[in-house]
């Protein structure tokens, strides 16, 4: 499948998307899209997205979507899970959600081992409010809540969430660190989460993303920090436990 | 699903118990707790009934996650509620703005604690605000507020209801006397009163068909500029106005040529009821007035039952005017004789002292 | 009837709150309107335990109220804890094996007498009455009963609190004995079941407590 060619899933009357030029958003939508379409799985997906930018989803898709409360869409989910099992649950989120705001959920659903499929986008910042320090952001990272670079000593290191995960997960359940670098990767490791879910288990995929309108990076800088920072810093695996 | 309640009978039980069995009979299908005072015994029965029932129960990390979470199952067309009290009611802000934005059919129990923060675990009426008016929004909730344990049973089956028929999330306000103390009601099946099965459907998906014969599949609460806000808001707003005459409960006795009214609310709505009619027996004639719905507010009752007892009025409540003000709001209009006030905020209050007020 | 308004306090532990519930339980089955609400707050641990039961043929209104027509105290901080309720007509029924009788001026009826009880008076208890001690009415409206003596003695300590029971139900007359049985019966169910002899400590106590007090009307 080309990269150019629109997943089945997607909804073509809000695309172009909304999302802004060089964003890794739209790339982990198509590697969600493709898995989607491939498992046939359209039918029961059931996708909601967070506060943030990935709020822009909320109508990207042709199956049923909604958009929830900064950090509280892994709890939609779970709820909704519970309440009908066929359906497919799939919660979408960034690093903001997920690792700070609503970490409890994440951490409390993984301990649950509820069977939904999380997929939390890193993009090392809060874009939609303007580009501030993220749980994610790395150390020296400027952003502009860390004007002069990221301090470690004053606020810690970047957060790994997987691994932060492998700790309390069942063993059944699915923890993976992907990029919108390798989308293919991506997409077979959303497959999985899936798959994950439908046997009955938690599944955490991260993405690492990009954000060239925060980070202030043309494409070639842009693509040279997802490619050397993060990923020096962010192991893209299946993270075991 | 099974029936919890098939005959009609009477029983003597804690008002916790009695919210579990009103959901259940009413067909509630899940419950979403977290753990505070004094509501909890609300879960403890719940759980242990649940599986007999076939329904469920999930134990969340908070009170945000317990109110999402039945907003989840909520999406999936099931009735679904949670029961919380004082912290816990403003953690539970955050989901009920949700629910009053994409009018999702949310039940909340609060058992009122005393406030502000941790305050006590006992009793107040000081979650009154919380209730009709938390969150940034503009209080589109049906807040019923009872004061008895056959009221807090009628109630919880009627707040599923009308949730679902009118979606807007739905507040029963009790508080820690009604959730501790242990009194007699009539537990029955909703049916036999003409409440049928819950009209439950799944709010999001292929099966819920919108204007234009399309699917709704698409469902948020953000959005990009004023004009769209305004326009949505003005037809829950207006979906709010036209449904209040509807919504709107209240009890009144009382007769022309009464010296004042006595104004109050939940249980202390009871001791009103016992001083009136005492100073009744005593040959004063005294008028009384409790509002069932807090939101959407009796105002127009209240405003009659005011002038009927020539413009004077007393309000009761266990807070500081947080029902005094909607009620003094109601009446904003009307030449006033006299408005006095009894207040004790997150004490409770007895039939003597309201007596005293209204001597006084 | 009059609309009798309880007040039951005790330590932790003395099963004040079993008492009020099964007395309220046995007003309701015997088709009384009967309201009980425990007093849950910070006292629950290790402090006084307060119970507030209401029984009349009317509606009942406010779970709480300011003066009780019966105070029943089984410690002597439980007698501060409730002096509160009291009132011109309020009958106080008391525990004479733990608690000295106060004494009440007719002139002071109200808090004064009760500040007066120290901790100390706990002390002091166990010499200063015997097993033997008849019930008596120690002051106006006093009736004081040594049902944790009795309850050691004649039955089990775990049963006081039943010695109590029959106590409150014969001066008040709202129930008759059996319907508490019946209530109790109903309660520990399962438990009276597996143990025989408690139900038949149980009911002892009960009607031990009732006949004292009828022992002291009469007299």
């Amino acid at each position: 499948m080309s990269e150019l060619s629109m997943p089945r899933c997607w909804n073509r009357e809000t695309k172009p998307h909304s999302f802004c030029p060089g964003c890794g958003h739209g790339l982990v939508l198509k590697a969600l899209g493709m898995a989607v379409d491939e498992l046939e799985l359209a039918e029961q997906v059931t996708f909601a997205c967070d506060i943030g930018c990935s709020l822009l989803a909320w109508n990207f898709f042709n199956f049923p979507s909604l958009q929830t409360h900064h950090g509280r869409t892994i709890p939609v989910m779970v709820g909704l899970k519970k309440a009908d099992s066929k359906r497919v649950a799939v919660a979408y989120m960034g690093d903001g959600g997920g690792y700070s705001i609503g970490l409890q959920h994440l951490v409390s659903t993984a301990v649950r081992d509820d069977p939904v499929t999380v997929i939390l986008v890193n993009n090392t910042v809060y874009a939609m409010t303007g580009g501030q320090m993220a749980p994610t952001t790395l150390p020296g990272q400027k952003t502009e809540t860390t004007p002069f670079g990221r301090d470690e000593a004053e606020t810690g290191f970047p957060l790994k969430g997987p691994e932060l995960l492998a700790g309390v997960v069942h063993p059944e359940a699915y923890l993976a660190r992907g990029t919108v670098a390798q989308v293919l990767r991506l997409k077979k490791t959303i497959q999985k989460g899936l798959e994950t879910q439908r046997k009955g288990h938690f599944a955490f995929i991260e993405a690492l993303s990009t954000c060239p309108t925060n980070w202030r990076t043309n494409a070639a800088a842009t693509w040279s920090f997802l490619e050397r920072e993060m990923s020096d810093y962010y192991q893209t695996a299946e993270i075991p436990h | 699903m099974e029936k919890a309640v098939r005959k009609e009978r009477r029983v003597f039980m804690t008002g916790n118990e009695v919210v579990a069995w009103a959901a259940l009979a009413a067909g509630a299908v899940h419950m979403f707790g977290y753990p505070i005072t004094p509501q909890n015994e609300i879960m403890h029965y719940w759980r242990r009934l649940a599986p007999e029932y076939g329904r469920g129960f999930l134990q969340t990390e908070d009170e945000l996650s317990a109110g999402f979470t039945a907003i989840g199952a909520i999406i999936a067309g099931k009735a679904a509620f949670s029961a919380t009290a004082g912290p816990g009611t403003i953690l539970f802000q955050e989901p009920l703005s949700m629910a009053e934005m994409m009018r999702l059919p949310l039940v909340l129990v609060v058992q009122q604690r005393g406030g502000p923060s941790t305050a006590t675990v006992i009793y107040s009426q000081q979650e009154v605000t919380l209730a009709c008016f938390g969150g940034n929004g503009e209080g589109m909730r049906l807040v019923y507020s009872t004061a008895s344990h056959q009221e807090l049973y009628d109630y919880t089956i009627k707040a599923f209801h009308h949730a679902w028929s009118y979606r807007f999330p739905t507040l029963v306000l009790g508080d820690g006397y009604q959730a501790k103390m242990r009194e007699a009601l009539i537990i029955y099946d909703p049916a036999e009163r003409g409440w049928e099965a819950i009209p439950a459907e799944p709010i999001l998906g292929p099966e819920r068909i919108q204007g234009g014969g399309r699917p709704l599949l698409h469902l948020r609460n953000a959005f990009s500029v004023e004009e769209e806000l305004a326009e949505v808001l003005r037809e829950h707003l207006d979906d709010f106005a036209r449904a209040a005459p509807e919504l709107v409960e209240y009890e009144f006795t009382g007769e022309p040529g009464a010296e004042i009214l006595v104004a109050a609310h939940g249980i202390v709505g009871r001791a009103a009821r016992a001083a009136v009619e005492e100073l009744r027996a005593e040959g004063r004639p005294v008028n009384f007035f409790r509002a069932i719905t807090l939101r959407p507010f009796p105002e127009e009752a209240l405003l009659e039952a005011l002038r009927i007892s020539g413009g004077a009025m007393l309000v009761v409540e266990s807070a500081v005017g947080q029902f005094g003000r909607m009620a003094r709001l109601a009446v904003a209009g009307e030449p006033l004789r006299s408005f006095k006030t009894l207040y004790r905020p997150g004490v409770g209050i007895a039939a003597e002292e309201i007596k005293e007020a209204v001597l006084a | 009837m009059r609309h009798w308004k309880v007040v039951a306090a005790g330590e932790g532990g003395q099963g004040v709150q079993a008492m009020a519930e099964t007395l309220a339980l046995a007003a309701y089955r015997a088709g009384l309107n009967a309201l009980y609400i425990p007093n849950f707050g910070i006292e629950q641990r290790g402090g006084v335990s307060l119970a507030l039961v209401q029984v009349s043929e009317r509606a009942i209104g406010a779970p709480k109220f300011r003066t009780a027509s019966l105070v029943v105290a089984l410690s002597p901080r439980s007698l501060e804890r409730t002096a509160g309720y009291l009132g011109p007509e309020t009958v106080i029924l008391y525990d004479s094996s733990l608690v000295d009788a106060p004494r009440i001026s007719d002139r002071v009826v109200g808090l004064q007498s009760y500040d007066t009880i120290a901790p100390e008076a706990f002390a002091e208890r166990i010499s200063y009455h015997d097993q033997r001690m008849p019930v008596r009415a120690a002051g106006r409206g006093m009736v004081a009963l040594p049902a944790s003596d009795l309850a050691r003695q004649r039955l089990h300590p775990r049963v006081f609190n039943m010695i109590i029971l029959g106590a409150v139900v014969s001066l008040t007359g709202v129930v008759e004995l059996g319907a508490v049985k019946g209530a109790l019966e109903e309660k520990l169910n399962r438990r009276f079941r597996q143990d025989p002899q408690l139900k038949e400590h149980n009911f002892q106590a009960l009607e031990l407590g009732y006949a004292r007090i009828k022992e002291t009307m009469a007299v």
